[in-house]
């Protein structure tokens, strides 16, 4: 993957929020490079997982895009809600540490195929109303599209945005907590 | 979940809807002012001597000074919520405490120092001191309710400009209902009654606006 200046990013997000998903998927690789190599530098000395911290902030990103000003440069505010994130994530692991050291040396244990972030979102999904649960799935898991996960569940394309997207909001909203 | 799934499914979501940040907080601005009035006829009213006073500068003053306050805690707010964001609105706020503490001393010259005291206690400023949160604490929740929309990076900052801006519009309306004049009073009471609103607005925006 190329990696891509402020101005093109910034065109990237205007026009996947004008509705185009697939510079809207090449935005998000961008910033995920980005943000992963900000959070490698940052926890050299252990903390959170990395791509815990990616994965949060590309929920945040996805939820709060209407925070960023179309005309105002794109990675202050990329960067800006990375750190908020980062914060957050290191706060929650100190809570932890001090909580419980068995839990914590049984996440050492784990196998390293099994990434924190994994557990993290498939709870999350776990969690969802019936209706976001059945929507989330088929759109992430199986990968169909919002027309065929409309007809696959006999709702409307519109019903099935508003799921998606509630889904996805309560999935940040619960992300990393226990 | 892999982080490419991750931006697989959320690519599915590309297209942003709902009102732009800025529409969101003018559309709050209504129903603030909505329901301040409210509280504010049905518990309080204007002073009788309403049309009298308004051609006093003291009275004239109290308005000039809460609706800066609410004014320029209004203009904070959007880049609060934008993450990176420069607010180079962030001093605005200090104008209304200036031009208070400007009366103030003007007051002291203009009042024989005898009368300080009296000035300064008021008639009801413990009506002042519970009013002024009251009438404040629904425009709080509408704006704390809008401020969710938003990505603030410091959630108890924008929680206590917002209880800023409510203080703002809740002394705005107490006083119309009001007596004491003096800016000592003003300075004093309004003052630590809009302060418990701004503090209560950290508190829950620390709380409420976390994302």
């Amino acid at each position: 993957m190329r990696s891509a200046g402020e101005e093109e990013l910034a065109d990237l997000l205007r026009a996947s929020i004008a509705g185009d998903e697939r510079a809207y998927a090449a935005f998000l690789e961008n910033v995920a490079a980005r943000v992963r190599a900000f959070a490698r530098r940052r926890m050299a000395l252990g903390g959170a997982d990395a791509e815990d911290i990616v994965q949060e902030t590309l929920l945040a990103i996805h939820l709060k895009r209407h925070t960023w000003r179309q005309d105002a440069p794109v990675l202050p505010w990329v960067f800006a809600i990375a750190r908020f994130k980062m914060i957050d994530a290191f706060r929650r692991s100190g809570r932890v540490k001090e909580v419980d050291i068995q839990a914590f040396s049984e996440t050492l244990a784990e196998p390293e195929t099994e990434s924190a972030s994994s557990r993290d979102i498939g709870r999350a999904i776990e969690a969802l109303t019936p209706a976001q649960k059945a929507v989330v799935s088929s759109i992430s898991v199986e990968g169909c599209s919002i027309a065929d996960t409309a007809r696959a569940l006999d709702m409307s394309e519109g019903a099935v945005r508003v799921a998606f997207h509630r889904g996805l909001a309560a999935i940040a909203a619960r992300f990393g907590k226990p | 979940m892999e982080t490419n799934d991750l931006i697989k499914t959320l690519a599915r979501d590309a297209r942003a809807a709902g009102p732009s940040l800025t529409a969101t907080l003018a559309g709050a601005l209504l129903p603030a002012l909505l329901v301040a009035a409210v509280v504010f006829f049905a518990v309080l009213g204007p002073r009788p001597d309403f049309m009298a006073a308004a051609a006093t500068p003291r009275f004239l003053l109290k308005f000039v000074v809460t609706g800066v306050l609410a004014a320029t805690a209004f203009a904070c707010l959007p880049a609060l919520l934008r993450p990176g964001a420069q607010n180079r609105a962030m001093p605005l706020p200090l104008l209304a405490p200036a031009i208070i503490a400007v009366a103030v001393l003007v007051e002291f010259t203009a009042i024989p120092r005898s009368d300080w005291a009296a000035r300064w206690i008021g008639t009801n400023n413990l009506v002042c001191l519970a009013c002024i949160p009251l009438i404040g604490a629904g425009p709080l929740a509408v704006f704390l309710a809008a401020l969710r929309r938003g990505a603030p990076t410091r959630p108890a900052l924008a929680g206590a400009v917002a209880g800023l801006l409510a203080g703002g519009i809740g002394a705005l309306f107490y006083a119309a209902h009001c007596t004491d004049d003096s800016p000592f009073f003003v300075a004093t009471w309004y003052g630590i009654a809009i302060a418990a609103l701004a503090l209560l607005g950290a508190l829950l925006g620390r709380r409420l606006l976390r994302w």
